[in-house]
């Protein structure tokens, strides 16, 4: 006889993890369901006793104990608990108290066994406490990628055309016609050690380097080759191809494997794939020649931007895109600027803060710049050129969609366009004698990189502050109080704590309360282990190789920072694509149970974070003022 | 004046007593043999006592001209309300009313291969061995249950039982002070529902033998854990 408890079946049939479960499933669940009531404040669960069920709160509210009497969770409709008792001797791990007047479903212990054994999901759901069920989720949110999976040579097209450095330019560019190549690869004279590449040679390289430079075609093809080459491995992926052509606006990539060349990878091969891609962007702005063609590129980052969060790249990925399409604008703003005002009177480097440096940029972003200047600057001789240049790119950055900074970080303030030992000063005085002011530029400043002219200014000052803050303690200290001013909105029963916006919504400031905070915290653990490195991913890869911070620990921000930024840009690209303003804020009601169950997860990944960070850097001493 | 927890006359009943005189009595085997289960102490306290939550659906209220069409049965405890053991037949009735089919949903193709009651009153009747009935309103499952042995087997049957809607009448109504004479407020719903939403249990929907058996023994659970002990007597609750 079928007995039907319908009501039972379908209560699960709505939560996690029993929503992916077929039906006869459930209905056979609900068959050997045992049910009972607790009265608010009466115990579920002794810590020690021994546990034979799954316990489902199917009304009420539960709370959840460590042994040691501390509040650990606290659960509603729908929620589970009970597990890890049931996957571990059967001994109650976490005792169990009625909050409300509560409901309780036990799912018998031979039931839950059998479904773990035969739903994988089911399994790692309830075998994944806290943290790990997140980093599932992350996973899943990631594995749909392309761009990941696929390896760069999988692009490699043909066969590589080389030649020897005494070819000569003529006999080269005739093999390339041949071949019709763009690119021709120079190899060491067969013989000697004929796998080691020593340079290539593009089309462009013949125009520039020989027809221009009026060469004859006598010339040995090693006088005119590339020899600073970027290559990337034989199994990176595609997503790293492209990172690598995105950073220096490369179009050949040499795919080596242990050192051999088996090919090049150009441009176009990644185009062909990727016909919307962030790398045709790139290089569509690279070809624009006045303002009003790049502001009509930036519907067409909206377009990369969608399209990238659909085929499930990760926030890493799409950060550097995103960053490096900023990069590409402001590159190639700065070529224009040039043409127009000549070339620079002493050399520069235009340096960006923030998100871009870290990439990490979204769509919500103002811009934050600065130039750095060859010490040979004089004010009175050269400043004309330099606000004139700063003021070029910074208006055609807002046309392209970049706002104006609203806290005047940008090149076209006098103050934030210095020369490198100017530059120096500051960032040695911000970390010697930190103040309220200062703690914020350093906060904004120490995120940075150089997007064009002199790199190696905006290297010298990137050294500069990993040295120097690695060794001043108070900084570090000063540094992390500030970073924990601002918490995730967690209550203190894991509730979200909300903010009411304009139209009384209650929201969640993602950023703000989520992302900022975290990349805050791994800045501070990055600065402490003397890193150069500026993407938080990046980062956090680097304190992973010193003992500061706790291997586990780690893990966890990474996939908290995954999480919320996956969460911030998968709300971005909905509003736009609904025709409205993206934004950092977000309904956690709209959320499934699941989805609301990692939010809570990242954050409390975050405020733990902080307590640490709290622990390492005690003390009461406010920076000065 | 009456203390509402304990009406007057309730500390008399002896279930036990009476089940030996009724096993004497009975002439049918079934009924012999239910009686002859015997029944609780009503010293007993709650919870030690095996419970049985009953629910039956009928073509009407009257237990003289209407028939049953579904049974429900679900063994409990204070503790655990057992699922597993969950019964539920729908039976065939004399006559099947329209009326009657909008209200539980049992419609005429469903009793078509049903069986009739005296098929299953074998099994009802076992499981109900040593056990304490739980009803929500228990005019019901008495009258109708009494009615059908008396037609089917020539003699009537009776049983102890706790009502739940008896329970909260005890808490909603047996309390009523100057005041509520005063504003002579309509009295709170003691139906099944509304008295479980008193104790912050779901809603569950009604009118499914199975799922008000269920909800019925929620109930109980519920009434017991927030207004008495689950070592009360059980002469103080039954009936």
């Amino acid at each position: 006889m079928q007995i039907e408890l319908l009501e039972i079946s379908e209560h699960f049939h709505r939560f996690p993890p029993f929503d992916a479960l077929p039906q006869e499933t459930l209905e056979a669940i609900a068959r050997r369901v045992e049910v009972s009531y607790f009265k608010a404040g009466s115990e579920i669960l002794e810590a020690g006793a021994v546990i034979h069920d799954l316990h489902y709160v199917r009304s009420g509210a539960v709370e959840i104990y460590r042994r040691s009497g501390e509040l650990y969770n606290r659960l509603v409709e729908g929620d589970i608990f009970g597990q890890a008792g049931l996957l571990r001797s059967n001994k109650v791990r976490f005792p169990a108290r009625a909050l409300e007047d509560s409901l309780i479903y036990f799912i018998p212990a031979d039931v839950f066994a059998q479904l773990c054994e035969r739903y994988d999901s089911f399994a790692d759901f309830v075998e994944a406490e806290g943290h790990s069920r997140l980093k599932s989720a992350v996973e899943a949110q990631g594995r749909a990628s392309e761009l990941i999976q696929l390896k760069a040579r999988a692009l490699i097209s043909r066969d590589l055309v080389w030649v020897t450095p005494k070819t000569s330019v003529h006999e080269a560019a005739r093999l390339m016609s041949q071949e019709s190549v763009s690119c021709i690869v120079v190899l060491e004279p067969a013989g000697q050690n004929p796998e080691k590449m020593l340079g290539i040679v593009t089309d462009r390289d013949l125009r520039t380097r020989v027809v221009a430079a009026n060469r004859t075609g006598d010339t040995a093809i090693g006088e005119v080759m590339s020899t600073d080459l970027v290559v990337i491995q034989d199994d990176d992926s595609l997503f790293e191809a492209m990172l690598c052509m995105l950073r220096g606006n490369i179009h050949h990539l040499p795919v080596v494997h242990k050192g051999r060349t088996l090919g090049l990878i150009n441009l176009s091969d990644i185009i062909r794939h990727e016909s919307q891609s962030s790398l045709y962007l790139v290089n569509s702005i690279s070809n624009q020649t006045s303002v009003d063609g790049l502001r009509s590129r930036h519907r067409d980052l909206r377009g990369t931007y969608i399209r990238m969060v659909r085929n499930g790249a990760t926030a890493h990925m799409i950060g550097s895109a995103i960053s490096g399409i900023g990069r590409a604008f402001t590159q190639r703003l700065l070529e224009l600027a040039e043409r127009e005002l000549g070339p620079p009177p002493v050399p520069y480097c235009f340096m960006v803060l923030g998100s871009m440096a870290r990439d990490e940029q979204l769509l919500v972003t103002d811009q934050d710049n600065a130039l750095v200047l060859d010490d040979r600057f004089d004010p009175a001789q050269h400043d004309e050129y330099f606000r004139k240049l700063a003021t070029f790119v910074s208006d055609g950055l807002a046309q392209c969609g970049y706002s104006y900074c609203k806290g005047g970080i940008m090149a076209t303030n006098v103050q934030w366009r210095q020369p490198l030992r100017v530059w120096r000063d500051y960032f040695s005085q911000w970390i010697e004698k930190p103040n309220a002011a200062t703690l914020l530029n350093s906060y904004i400043f120490f995120d940075l990189d150089g997007v064009y002219g002199q790199l190696d200014m905006v290297d010298a000052l990137k050294a500069l502050c990993a040295e120097r803050s690695r060794v001043t303690p108070a900084f570090l200290a000063a540094m992390a109080r500030n970073a924990l001013n601002r918490t995730p909105p967690l209550g203190f029963f894991r509730t979200f704590v909300m903010e009411t916006d304009g139209r009384q919504k209650q929201i969640i400031n993602l950023k703000g309360r989520g992302t900022g905070p975290l990349t805050d915290l791994i800045r501070i653990h990055a600065l402490a282990c003397g890193t150069t490195a500026q993407n938080s991913f990046d980062r956090l890869e680097a304190i992973s190789t010193t003992q500061l911070v706790q291997p586990e620990a780690i893990e966890h921000l990474r996939y908290a920072l995954e999480f919320l930024s996956m969460v911030r840009i998968r709300h971005q690209a909905n509003a736009i694509e609904q025709g409205h303003k993206p934004d950092n804020y977000i309904e956690p009601e709209r959320f499934s149970t699941t989805e609301r169950h990692n939010l809570k997860e990242a954050f409390q990944v975050l405020s733990n974070a902080q307590k640490f960070l709290r622990f390492r850097y005690p003390g009461h001493a406010r920076p000065t003022r | 004046m009456n203390h509402p927890q304990t009406p007057k006359g309730q500390e008399t009943l002896d279930w036990a007593a009476r089940f030996k005189l009724l096993a004497q009595q009975a002439r049918h085997p079934l009924l012999q043999r239910f009686y002859q289960a015997g029944v609780i102490s009503a010293q007993t306290p709650l919870e030690q006592v095996e419970l049985l939550a009953m629910d039956l659906e009928t073509t009407g209220l009257d237990a003289l001209t209407d028939s049953i069409v579904s049974i429900g049965l679900l063994p409990f405890t204070l503790k655990r309300i057992r699922c597993g053991e969950a019964l539920y037949w729908v039976i065939k009735p004399s006559q099947l009313s329209h009326e009657s089919v909008t209200f539980h949903r049992i419609t005429h193709a469903d009793v078509r291969h049903a069986p009739r009651l005296p098929d299953v009153m074998k099994k009802v009747l076992e499981t109900m061995e040593g056990k304490i009935m739980v009803v929500h309103y228990r005019a019901i499952e008495r009258n109708f249950l009494d009615q059908a042995l008396r037609h089917h087997f020539g003699e009537g049957l009776h049983f102890p039982v706790i009502d739940t809607m008896q329970l909260e009448a005890r808490q909603v109504c047996g309390d009523r002070g100057w005041l509520y004479r005063l504003f002579r407020r309509s009295p709170a719903s003691i139906r099944l529902a509304d008295s479980r939403v008193r104790y912050h249990l779901p809603p569950y929907h009604a009118h499914h033998a199975l799922t008000d058996a269920l909800a019925t023994a929620e109930l109980l659970q519920a009434q017991i854990a927030t207004h008495y002990s689950p070592s009360i007597a059980i002469r103080q609750l039954w009936d």
